[in-house]
């Protein structure tokens, strides 16, 4: 064999080149058997990567890892809620005159808002180009669209809060606190869009109902704090919102994991595990005790601190099991596999249907 | 700028026009035919070198003969390697003594130059929430270093694990299909220095025409694993820029078998968000007008 098809008088065979026909049976002295008569030898057609019922590279992930961390981005989602719902309350407890409660409300929004553009600076490979963020604006962004509603409720929050603790200057206070209120609900929910807008699975999968859990969960933290820290007289609309918030935030995450398919088991390991027990058991308890506690102001606190952590847990949970999903490539395989299964089997749907999506696709806009 | 950026692309538009490029030079990509690739690695060491990327850490994996494990910030090029024990079509694999037939050892190595795929509709620019990430003119996808502040958002955007955040550096890093070649006429470095040609550089057009009539080729020679990945333009991305000729499923080589952009269910998540966001307003407007239990 150490035969060279280069001599003297020039190369032996033309070389093919790019129109060379890998597979197919060239060589000399070898008779031709198609590869279906032969018999099987040895362990077969069987990869050499560890026996699996889906295909990978060496099981390595398909989609790169999220470089957000923790506690900056669950933070951020869990913040932006808090603040969200928080100046909702606040305006509520201004127009119906609970003046405690308003103040709770008002300081919560404003601190949990600056509170929460620390963690996103945090988070910034390049903390001093944060500003860059308002650079454009893309509806096809949520995170652009977040900074957009992060950078106007920011200073609303404050001034509402800086005016109702100074007393100076109680118009503008007003329209402030008018104008979080109005912010606040999209800011409390657009973050929902903003992780399920990526090809991670347990995130992108849950894309439907995500927004609701994020709702739901919103209040509750807001309606925690209320109790938490308003007067026992005042506490009236914000345990009725804890009940509420504790109860549709359980039912909604349900309902999501249930409609999620595959990526639904990356609730059921490690760290998303134990955070999602976690926040369920305190939102079961903080519901309960918020419809129990009219007079007590301990049993109020109770409830406040559960719903705020149990809210909380339910954001790192969600974080937790997207990051796990992303790390495993059976999640990304295994529905794209059986989905591509399923338009072979039924090519007369056409080349896509995807549920209740619509055929245009989007685009980026730069 | 479009006005509706969630309705702006045709179905089978091209992605500089959509952008707003006019008068715009033919859409440039890549077909990898890995076929003849002999997974030397060439690709990967000429995009270092023309692109300044830095080392991403030497390490051995004891997967085969691949030590760069995947796309990321430091790999914009990156050879896969895989053994199976499967036969290539009918090709006997296996070393033979003189006049001998083979052993037949039944391992057969597929090797694939992975890329970013310069997608028709690439999440990594929709997200992107600075413009860092912009459509050329060449409708490629490129990240402009210098507006990044490494928000990392087009990271798990990226249906097919190819941008990546660098290291001590904070900013996201992939292919930019030598942005800085195609604008004086050059192919791509990897192209250029690949010896089997097994990544080919052209316009679209025509290298949708040549893979066609390739794997025509390879499936009358009866191989028939050989399958195009990419090549559809109606697939979940629009088609990519840069997409191959494979002997296996995508899977085995590190690539999702269906990939769907994800801002594809954008719009419907934004009519859940604003539904999501009457809620919470609703609700506590009624917590208040309500006496609580
Ligand atoms: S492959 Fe990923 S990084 Fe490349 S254009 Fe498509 S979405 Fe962007
Ligand atoms: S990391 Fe940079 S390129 Fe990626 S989305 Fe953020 S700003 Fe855009």
């Amino acid at each position: 064999m150490n035969e060279t098809d280069v001599t003297k008088d020039g190369q032996r065979h033309v070389r093919p080149g790019r129109e060379a026909t890998t597979g197919v049976h060239t060589g000399p002295g070898v008779e031709h058997v198609p590869s279906a008569a032969r018999p099987a030898r040895g362990r077969g057609e069987q990869a050499m990567v560890p026996a699996a019922e889906f295909g990978s590279y060496y099981g390595k992930p398909i989609i790169n890892q999220p470089v957000w961390e923790s506690p900056d981005i669950p933070g951020y989602l869990f913040l932006g809620g808090l603040a969200g719902s928080s100046a909702v309350i606040a305006a509520g407890a201004q127009v119906t005159g609970r003046r405690g409660l308003a103040r709770v409300a008002k300081v919560g929004a404003a601190a949990s808002a600056a509170l929460s553009t620390v963690a996103l600076v945090h988070d910034l490979g390049r903390r001093g180009r944060f500003l860059n963020m308002l650079r454009t604006f893309k509806p096809t962004s949520p995170m652009s669209v977040g900074s957009w509603i992060l950078a106007s409720f920011g200073p609303a929050a404050a001034v509402a809060a800086g005016s109702d603790l100074t007393g100076v200057a109680p118009g503008i206070g007003a329209a402030a606190t008018v104008g979080a209120a109005v912010l606040g609900p999209p800011l409390a929910t657009y973050t929902a869009a903003l992780i399920s807008d990526t090809a991670v699975p347990a995130w992108h999968d849950a894309h439907r109902d995500m927004p609701f859990v994020f709702a739901a969960s919103a209040v509750t933290s807001a309606a925690g704090l209320g109790m938490l820290g308003a007067p026992v007289e005042e506490r009236g609309p914000v345990r009725l919102l804890g009940a509420l918030g504790g109860a549709a935030e359980l039912a909604t995450e349900r309902l999501m994991e249930a409609r999620m398919g595959l990526a639904r088991e990356a609730f059921d390991e490690g760290r998303a595990a134990r955070y999602h027990k976690g926040a369920q058991a305190l939102l079961v308890a903080g519901t309960l005790s918020s419809l129990t506690a009219r007079r007590s102001r301990f049993l109020g606190a109770v409830a406040g601190a559960s719903l705020l952590a149990g809210s909380a847990l339910t954001r790192f949970a969600i974080f937790e099991a997207g990051l796990a999903s992303a790390k495993d490539p059976r999640y990304t395989v295994v529905p794209q596999r059986a989905r591509l299964e399923a338009r072979r089997t039924r090519p007369s749907e056409g080349p896509r249907s995807n549920g209740d999506h619509p055929a245009a696709p989007p685009t980026g806009t730069e | 700028m479009v006005a509706n950026p969630f309705a702006s692309l045709l179905e089978h538009g091209d992605p500089a026009t959509a952008a707003g490029y006019v008068d715009h030079p033919p859409r440039m990509g890549f077909f990898t035919d890995t076929s003849v690739c002999i997974g030397c690695k060439a690709c990967e060491v000429a995009c270092k070198e023309w692109n300044h990327v830095p080392e991403g850490g030497l390490q051995f994996t004891g997967m085969s003969y691949d030590n760069t494990v995947g796309l990321g910030a430091d790999t914009w090029r990156h050879v896969a390697f895989i053994e199976q024990r499967k036969r290539v079509g009918q090709q006997v694999t296996g070393a033979a003594a003189d006049g001998a037939a083979p052993a037949e050892s039944g391992i057969r190595w597929l090797m694939a130059s992975d890329v970013c795929k310069h997608c028709t509709h690439a999440a990594c620019l929709d997200v992107c929430p600075t413009g860092a990430l912009f459509r050329t003119e060449f409708g490629t996808v490129v990240v402009q270093e210098d507006v990044c502040n490494g928000c990392g958002y087009c990271i798990p955007a990226c249906p097919y694990g190819v941008i990546d955040q660098r290291h001590g550096d904070g900013r996201a890093w992939k292919c930019t299909l030598c942005y800085d070649r195609l604008g004086v006429g050059a192919e791509p470095a990897c192209a250029k220095a690949c010896p089997t040609d097994s990544i080919q550089f052209g316009t679209l057009e025509e290298l949708h025409l040549r893979a066609d009539r390739r794997l025509a080729q390879l499936h009358g020679a009866g191989v028939s694993d050989a399958r195009l990945y990419g090549r559809d333009p109606d697939d979940g991305v629009g088609g990519d820029g840069a997409f191959f000729l494979l002997l296996d499923e995508p899977e085995v080589y590190g690539l999702p078998p269906d990939p769907i952009v994800t801002t594809r269910d954008l719009p419907a998540m934004w009519r859940r968000v604003a539904t999501a966001a009457a809620l919470v307003a609703g609700t506590v407007a009624v917590s208040f007008t309500r006496k609580a239990p």
